[in-house]
Formats: C-alpha cells, sequence, structure tokens
C-alpha cells in the first residue's frame, strides 16, 4: 500500500479559493482564472500515491507549483481541496494537535536554504524536533549524535551553523530531518543551494543513507539531472499540473507530451539508462553438458563465445569457440576450461560507467543479480542502440500507467529484441578472435 | 462661515471625571503597587552607605561593560557624592528603573501581541504615534487626576512616553524572524509557545534589548518634567534651578543626569550586543 495517497488535491490562493476548484473541473485554464477571478493555482488537482520505500522526485521550472505541493503534504500550506491520506490516515481531517503529533513523528523535512536555527549549536538544531516532542535530555543527544554521525559530522556537534560550509550546514539540515526517524522525509530543493561537486556528493551520500534506512523520500528539485540521478520514480510538474509521473527511463523514452519531451531532449542518456534496459537475452550452455554441445551451439548461432550457467541459471563463466575446441581435444569438461571470471555488471549500473568494460572486453558483459543469476548480456551495438533512443520515443499516447510497472520491468523487455542481433555484434571478427588469444595467453 | 468650536476640551474633562469616578478603586491599586516598587528600590538605593554602593555598582559596570565603563562608573558615582546629590540621584534611578521594568513587563507581551495579529498592530501603531508625539506635559494632567501628586503619576506618565520603543522593536525583532525558520519550526511540529520561546524571542532578542535601550533613555529623559508634579529626585533639583536661575546648582544636577544616563546607556548597549553575539 502507498504510503502518501494524494487525489486531486488543489491549492489555490486569493479571496473565497474554494470556488475555482469547480471552474478547473469545467476546464478553465489558469490563465482564465486569473484573469476573471483573481485568483492563482498554486498546485492543480494533483494525483499520485508514493510507495514506502521509494525516493519520489516532484520536478518541474520555478513556479510549477512544486515547493506548494510538497508544502501540502505536511500541511505547512493549507489545501483548498482534494484529498491526502498518510499510510491511510485522512491528513486534511487532523486539528491542530493531530497535525502537530503527525508532523513530529512521521513526517520529517529539509529546506532549501537549510533554516537551521543560527542561536543553537549543530546538536542543538539536530534534537529540536525531540525536543518539542518533550524526549529527556539524555536520549535525545544521543538520538541526535547518531544522525549527525549518520551524515559524517561527528566532531561538530557544539559549532554554531554559521561556522559550518554550506554542504555541512545542509548535512545538519539532514541530520535534524531523520533525527525524529520519521516514515517520510520531504526534501525541498535541498541541494540545489550547494555547488556542484558537493550537491553530488550529497546525492550520493541521500542513496547511501536511504539504501541503509529504507525511508521514503520526497525530493523536490528543479534540475532533470539531479532527478534521474536520484529518484525512483519522477512527477513532472508545469504550471501547477502533474504533467506525467514514472520513473526515469519511462520520463525519458515515453514522454508522455511535448512538454516533457522537450524538457528531456537534451539529457545524456548514457547516465540514466542502466544495463537492464540494454541487456540481450543471453546464449547459455548449462555446465554439465559437455564441450561438443558448446560449440555445436556456437556454430548453430554463429557466436565465438557462450555462457556457462548451472541449473539456476547461476553464471559460472564464459566459454569461447577456441577454449571448446581445446577442451575437445584433451577431453577436458567445459568447468575446466572456461573462464571463470567473466566481466559482469548489476541490472542498475547506468551505461555511461559501462563504456570503459565494454571496449576492453572481448566476450559480451553480463549482467547478473545480486544471487549471480545471469539476466542478460550487454554488447557494445546494443548499448548503442539504446543510447540512439532506438526504442519507438512516440510519446503521442497516453500517460503510461506508472504505478503499475515494478522496477527493473524495462530491463524485462529488452531480451525480447531479437536475439541474432545481439549475436551478431557478439561475433568478433578476426582481430578480436587474435586479442582473446592475447588475452588468454597473458592470463 | 460661523461654525461653533467643537467642545473638545470639555469632553475630555468629562471623560477624565469619568475614568477617575469608575476605576478609582483601579487606580488606588495601580498607585499602591508603583508606590511600593519605588520606594523598595529606593530602599535598596539609599540605605547602603554610598562607597559601598558605589564599589557595587562601578563593579556591575565592569563586569557587563568593560574596564573603561567601570572605572566611568566610580568616578562617577564619587563624583555624584561629592557634588551632594547622591540621594537624589538614587531617588532619580529608583524612578527610572521603575518605569523601564513596566514598560518591559508591560511593553514585550505586547509586542509579542502586534507581531501575532495584523489587526492589533493596526489598532496599536496609531496609539503608540499619539503617545509619543502628545507634549509629555498634556498628560500629566490626567495622571495628577487619577494618581494624585508624588512620585507614582511621574512613572506613569515615564511609561507612556516610554514604551513605545519596547513594543515596536519587539514587533519588529519577532516579524524579522526569517520565514523558512518559522517554517522549519512549524514543520517538525512546535506548539505556538515553543516556537516563541525556542525561536522567536531569542532571534529577537538583540532588537527586543535596543528598544529596552531606547526605553531607559527615554524615561530618564522625562525625570525633570516629572519632577514638576512632585517627583523628588536630581530632576526636581533641576526644575528647582531653573524657577530660581541658579546656573551652577543646574549645571551640577545637570551633571548628576547625564552621568546616570551615560552609565544606563552604556550597560544596556552592551547587553544588546552580547545578545546578539550569542
Amino acid at each position: 500500500m502507498p504510503i502518501i495517497e494524494v487525489n486531486e488535491l488543489s491549492k489555490i490562493f486569493g479571496p473565497e479559493p474554494r470556488r475555482a476548484i469547480a471552474r478547473l473541473d469545467e476546464g478553465w485554464s489558469k490563465e482564465k482564472l486569473a484573469a476573471e477571478l483573481g485568483l492563482t493555482v498554486g498546485v492543480n488537482r494533483a494525483t499520485f500515491a508514493i510507495e514506502s520505500g521509494e525516493i519520489f522526485v516532484i520536478m518541474g521550472l520555478s513556479g510549477s507549483g512544486k515547493s506548494t505541493l510538497v508544502r501540502l503534504l505536511n500541511r505547512l500550506i493549507e489545501p483548498t481541496g482534494g484529498e491526502l491520506r498518510f499510510g491511510g490516515e485522512d491528513v486534511l481531517a487532523m486539528n491542530a494537535k493531530q497535525l502537530r503529533r503527525f508532523r513530529r513523528a512521521r513526517i520529517g523535512m529539509v529546506f532549501q536554504k537549510f533554516a537551521l536555527f543560527p542561536h543553537r549549536t549543530v546538536l542543538q538544531n539536530v534534537e529540536y524536533g525531540l525536543e518539542i516532542q518533550g524526549v529527556e535530555r539524555v536520549e535525545r543527544r544521543s538520538r541526535a549524535l547518531e544522525a549527525l554521525e549518520l551524515v559524517g559530522l561527528k566532531g561538530w556537534e557544539h559549532h554554531l551553523p554559521a561556522a559550518l560550509s554550506g554542504g555541512m550546514q545542509q548535512r545538519v539540515g539532514l541530520a535534524r530531518g531523520l533525527a525524529n526517524d520519521p516514515d517520510v522525509l520531504l526534501m525541498d530543493e535541498a541541494f540545489s543551494a550547494l555547488d556542484p561537486l558537493i550537491r553530488k556528493d550529497m546525492q550520493d551520500e541521500l542513496l547511501a543513507l536511504q539504501q541503509k534506512m529504507k525511508k521514503t523520500i520526497v525530493f523536490i528539485t528543479h534540475d532533470l539531472d539531479e532527478a534521474l540521478r536520484i529518484g525512483d520514480r519522477i512527477a513532472l510538474m508545469k504550471d501547477g499540473s502533474i504533467v506525467q509521473v514514472g520513473t526515469p527511463e519511462e520520463i525519458l523514452m515515453q514522454p508522455a507530451n511535448r512538454y516533457v519531451e522537450r524538457f528531456v531532449e537534451d539529457v545524456d542518456l548514457s547516465r540514466v539508462l542502466t544495463a537492464a534496459h540494454a541487456m540481450l537475452r543471453p546464449e547459455t550452455v548449462t555446465s554439465d553438458r559437455g564441450p561438443r554441445v558448446a560449440l555445436e551451439l556456437m556454430r548453430e548461432r554463429g557466436i565465438s563465445s557462450l555462457y556457462v550457467v548451472d541449473k539456476q541459471k547461476k553464471l559460472l563463466g564464459v566459454v569461447t569457440a577456441e577454449q571448446a575446441a581445446a577442451a575437445i581435444r584433451s577431453g577436458a569438461a567445459l568447468e575446466a576450461v572456461m573462464h571463470r571470471n567473466p566481466p559482469q555488471v548489476e541490472p542498475d549500473a547506468v551505461l555511461s560507467e559501462l563504456f570503459e568494460p565494454l571496449s576492453h572486453s572481448s566476450v559480451p558483459i553480463a549482467v547478473v543479480d545480486p544471487d549471480k543469476r545471469l539476466l542478460g548480456i550487454l554488447v557494445r551495438g546494443a548499448v548503442l542502440a539504446a543510447l540512439a533512443g532506438s526504442e519507438p520515443r512516440d510519446g503521442a499516447g497516453a500517460m503510461p500507467e506508472t504505478d503499475s510497472a515494478p522496477e527493473g520491468d524495462i530491463g524485462t523487455d529488452a531480451p525480447e529484441q531479437p536475439a541474432h542481433l545481439a549475436q551478431e555484434s557478439a561475433r568478433p571478427s578476426a582481430g578480436e578472435a587474435d586479442a582473446i588469444h592475447e588475452e588468454e595467453r597473458r592470463s | 462661515m460661523n461654525l461653533p468650536k467643537l467642545p473638545l476640551d470639555r469632553w475630555v474633562e468629562r471623560a477624565e471625571d469619568w475614568l477617575g469616578y469608575s476605576f478609582a478603586p483601579l487606580f488606588d491599586a495601580i498607585r499602591t503597587v508603583i508606590g511600593e516598587l519605588v520606594s523598595a528600590l529606593e530602599f535598596v538605593l539609599r540605605e547602603p552607605a554610598p562607597w559601598i554602593l558605589i564599589v557595587l555598582l562601578a563593579a556591575l559596570a565592569w563586569l557587563v561593560a568593560g574596564w573603561r565603563i567601570g572605572v566611568f562608573a566610580l568616578i562617577g558615582l564619587l563624583l555624584i557624592d561629592n557634588l551632594g546629590y547622591w540621594d537624589h540621584a538614587m531617588q532619580t534611578l529608583a524612578l527610572v528603573l521603575t518605569a523601564a521594568l513596566l514598560s518591559i513587563v508591560l511593553g514585550v507581551p505586547l509586542g509579542i501581541l502586534c507581531a501575532r495579529s495584523a489587526g492589533l498592530r493596526s489598532a496599536i501603531t496609531p496609539v503608540l504615534d499619539f503617545m509619543q508625539t502628545m507634549p509629555a506635559f498634556v498628560y500629566l494632567l490626567p495622571a495628577i487626576s487619577f494618581f494624585s501628586l508624588g512620585v507614582v503619576p511621574g512613572v506613569i506618565a515615564s511609561v507612556i512616553f516610554a514604551i513605545p520603543p519596547t513594543i515596536r522593536l519587539t514587533n519588529l525583532g519577532i516579524r524579522q524572524v526569517p520565514e523558512e525558520l518559522v517554517e522549519a519550526a512549524d514543520a517538525f511540529g512546535s506548539t505556538p509557545g515553543q516556537k516563541l520561546y525556542k525561536l522567536q524571542l531569542p532571534l529577537a532578542l538583540p532588537t527586543i534589548m535596543a528598544g529596552i535601550n531606547q526605553t531607559i533613555m527615554l524615561s530618564l529623559s522625562m525625570v525633570v518634567i516629572a519632577s514638576m508634579i512632585g517627583a523628588q529626585g536630581v530632576g526636581a533639583d533641576v526644575y528647582r534651578a531653573v524657577t530660581q536661575t541658579r546656573t551652577g546648582v543646574g549645571f551640577e544636577a545637570g551633571i548628576a543626569i547625564v552621568i546616570l544616563a551615560i552609565l544606563l546607556d552604556r550597560v544596556t548597549q552592551r547587553l544588546v550586543r552580547s545578545a546578539k553575539s550569542t
């Protein structure tokens, strides 16, 4: 069940804002509302659901309503209409006291300009959320110190925020948000005020933290690269409306409309698309088969190497035609001659990291899951094809059904591409075959 | 055209009579409280031998504002004693401190309320303007009729004249707390009280202290006027010197006021600065 459910949530600014909702339903534009009723649409009937444990990025240019939207989620801004449920609970029905309890225990926030309390030390800032809940001094100290250690600021607890650099200040902000151990962390352009290098570090650390703590994170940004880098799913906003919700791949490969298309057209796909996206179905042979079978398979398919797996599809090694032939001559088993540690990557490795290994490897790179099961193989041609956007990028259709698409789903349809294409490019030229020999002699 | 004159004077007087009559018990209570407060302070300031107090005050000034002000306090207070104005100066100090204390006790909460409510703010601002621009002599008169002669109407008049900066600057200080910090406090689930005590007041403190400094200086500037309605102290000495055209006496008493003023100003300013640096 999603942890946050948002249904037709709207924020209209101006006198008697409620009357605008019906108008919006009638199809009035933002401009018409402003001109005829003097009302400003902040968020226009946003509907989405955030799954527990995901990083959900809300992206849009300035003025698109994303900062308003995130403040609707903890009611720092009171919604004009719609529904908001948190863990099934109706947030909009809460009274002031319930709302305070909700904010204290369940939903933390990190701010663009850090918003640290300048008169309090780093430690006092981090323990603020616990302090106002009446958590006892000793306990809140230790929990605050824990949070500080988590963000790498141990030893800084007695400094004032002003003594820290921007990146460190935002770590304090992050620690403050985490100290309460909330279910959801709202991050409003949390890294936008940092310079690019520090920003990238912080993104990496956030990803690492999230891996460790499994928090649900709602991350607001105007930066597409940032969104694609850290988002499990992205909601793209324009003029207060959500234009598309989807995984980074979906946003890139199936833009819902011209706006999204234009937004993403300059993206460096190699930093977004993953191994899972470009991999092909592997040709394999199980280890109990002899070298003759392997060689026959290769001849049949016109390829020069085969992946050797066990019955559970676990990757054991790779065998080349030459190795198979040698094994037939010497009567050895496949496992004795194969290359035991073939190049391999996990399915979520981005393609930009694969250029280097791809250019050096003479056999296709194996894509394996954490249990070493072979999911697919990567060959140069297919990677280039993926980067060239060979998948249909029509985008003319309706919004993709993002909610139902489990992660990694993208990868599963890649192997359905004709396998011969892969094997074609996998077939080494004479020169490459020599290179294989070369490599084998060296190893 | 010959319009009849508005009987504004008679209206005011009638209102004064009505107030004095209807709220007599209240005014009596106020007079008792303020009177007691001033006498208690006077007792503390006048009972010990002057040199003990001089040393104590100089040490306090040193502690708060550094050795220069400490030395200045020592010399200045010794001079006051030497000139024979010690008792009167302490009476004046008691009056000023009482007025300042009342201004703070009333002004800071009022300033906080103003910061919270735009309605109250717009209601109170013209009143504050009125209080500061109306010649001080004018509200001495109703003060006398409500509280009779003596130090109490002097304190009341001083409070009326001196309280606006405390209210204004408390309001300003709280509203100057950056919006994003208030938002952060809200986002973590602070109650309004927690927000006030843990965030707004600490951050507004330097500004509030600046207001209090001004309030003290303004109430000191009221001592001569207050002496016209029977408040004792160096103010009364100045007033007498003026009525008798005795320049020398007037100068001596004036010097005593200046020394008190400088001391109060430097010490409270230093408090502003130390509030700022924390």
